[in-house]
């Protein structure tokens, strides 16, 4: 266990490190490109316009609010969704580094947190056009918008080792991890509102994704956040932090030997 | 103190996907690589280092030698700090560079500053560090004014001279090396040779891995010899 949390911790400390291997992996991806990391702002943006008014329509939605609904709601699932499935190859994609320099490993899942939410940030500008258009009804939360996305990247840690690791070790998870993520895009409110559930609230209370799309959601849409959606994301830091620490101080001295 | 302490280090890789009972007799008497066993819960496994010991101290400079897939490089690897024994123990005490991929971290579209900067950061220094360092390296290599080119417009002469550059500017207790490093031209090599030379002279302890006796006799004070992982000489 105590090997486990020195590598967290020197992991956390290698700031330097990881957000440096973050930029450079977007700055390689839009080198020579005049709008860099901003056509991801503009292809999303391309993508809520052409939805908004469409899926709008056909939940019989008003356009102003369902319109910041929507890109809030991609937003915040093109977060949630590209971590978790970067986290696939989290150490498998670093086996150069691995195998050469020893460094914690916990710093490569660090770097897949950071990287998406640079991105995030930009994809953000959406949500801030939106708001020139279309004031939402409460201003926007910003103590409760930082606690989320800090609750969210404290999550994103374990998930990450935890995905990391399984996918190091069993090559078929990445794949399985690709097709949950896509269904949960489906099943979880990201383009419906959760009123369209009527009574059928499980659906949505037993979603682990559910309650972190509300608390990452929630302060820029202005809407209230539920209690349970507190007490959801606080119970899986702890649970989720527990189980990772079990498996990453029995398995991590074994990742270099799988990849 | 700078001392590198290994007590019955074993390191073998699970080998997924091959049923160990096909592969386990037809392969146990190959001439080259670790030795394919299958360790207790029947997996096949390559044991690349085989319960070897030894005690290196401030001032040895170790030869390891041996044939393709002896476990030279494995055994770098873990001295690096790559590999953590899978038994046994391994105890290195001091600051290690590794320069067994001394590309490692840089890319083809950054300018050589920002790939000094990049593996600068990726040692382990600190920012201020490595901008007292763009300096020198750039000098060093001699790149003049392409070093503010994407490395990608370099030839491969001139990559190598920058990545050399920057691995030899960092000062560590112990080195490790797989080959002896050579790079550029006639007159560069020359250079080149003086600068790992007196980067080797100041380090504590050097371990390097090479199949040149000649290297080997002119540089180190020890040799171990390996073969199947196990160590079959040691002066």
């Amino acid at each position: 266990m105590d090997s486990a949390i020195k590598d967290l911790i020197q992991g956390l400390l290698s700031f330097r490190i990881w957000s440096m291997l973050a930029w450079q992996e977007i700055r390689q991806r839009y080198r020579r490109s005049t709008l860099g990391p901003l056509w991801l702002t503009l292809s999303t943006g391309i993508m809520i316009l052409a939805m908004g008014p469409l899926y709008g329509g056909l939940f019989g939605q008003t356009l102003d609010s369902y319109f910041l609904y929507l890109a809030t709601g991609i937003v915040s699932w093109q977060l949630i969704s590209t971590t978790i499935q970067d986290s696939c190859l989290a150490f498998i994609g670093s086996e150069g580094f691995i195998k050469q320099l020893k460094l914690p490993l916990s710093l490569y899942v660090l770097r897949i947190i950071w990287k998406n939410l640079i991105i995030y940030l930009h994809t953000l500008v959406i949500v801030v056009i939106i708001y020139i258009f279309f004031p939402p009804p409460i201003p926007f939360q910003m103590l409760f918008f930082v606690f989320g996305i800090f609750l969210f990247s404290v999550n994103a840690i374990w998930v990450g080792i935890v995905v990391g690791l399984l996918c190091a070790r069993f090559r078929d998870i990445t794949p399985i991890v690709t097709s949950i993520v896509g269904v949960m895009f489906f099943i979880t409110p990201i383009m419906w509102p959760v009123k369209m559930l009527g009574g059928r609230l499980l659906i949505t209370e037993l979603n682990p994704f559910y309650h972190f799309m509300e608390i990452i959601r929630g302060p820029i849409i202005g809407d209230q956040i539920q209690p349970i959606s507190w007490i959801m994301v606080i119970l899986i830091t702890l649970f989720g932090y527990l189980f990772m620490l079990l498996l990453y101080s029995r398995f991590r001295a074994r990742i270099a030997y799988w990849i | 103190m700078s001392s590198i302490t290994a007590d019955k280090l074993l390191i073998e890789f699970p080998v997924y996907g091959s049923s160990s009972r096909s592969f386990k007799n037809s392969l146990l008497s190959a001439a080259t690589g670790g030795r394919l066993a299958a360790d207790a819960r029947d997996r096949i496994v390559v044991r690349s280092i085989d319960n070897i010991s030894f005690q290196w101290n401030a001032g040895d400079r170790v030869g390891l030698v041996g044939h393709n897939g002896s476990g030279k490089t494995t055994l770098l690897r873990a001295l690096a700090g790559a590999y953590e024994p899978v038994s046994g123990s391994l105890v290195v005490n001091g600051s290690v560079v590794s320069m067994l991929s001394i590309t490692l971290g840089m890319e083809g579209e950054a300018t050589g500053i920002e790939n000094i900067y990049m593996r600068g950061i990726l040692m382990g220094l600190s920012k201020k560090e490595v901008i007292s360092l763009i300096d020198e390296v750039t000098d060093f290599s001699e790149l003049g004014s392409y070093i503010n080119m994407p490395m990608r417009t370099y030839s491969t002469g001139m990559m190598m001279r920058l990545a050399f550059g920057i691995s030899t500017s960092i000062k560590a207790d112990i080195i490790l090396m797989d080959e002896w490093l050579s790079v550029g031209d006639a007159d560069f090599s020359k250079k080149a040779e003086k600068r790992l030379q007196s980067m080797i002279g100041s380090a504590k302890i050097f371990v390097m891995a090479s199949h040149n006796s000649g290297m080997i006799e002119a540089i180190c004070n020890r040799v171990m010899h390996l073969e199947h992982g196990k160590v079959i000489s040691q002066k």
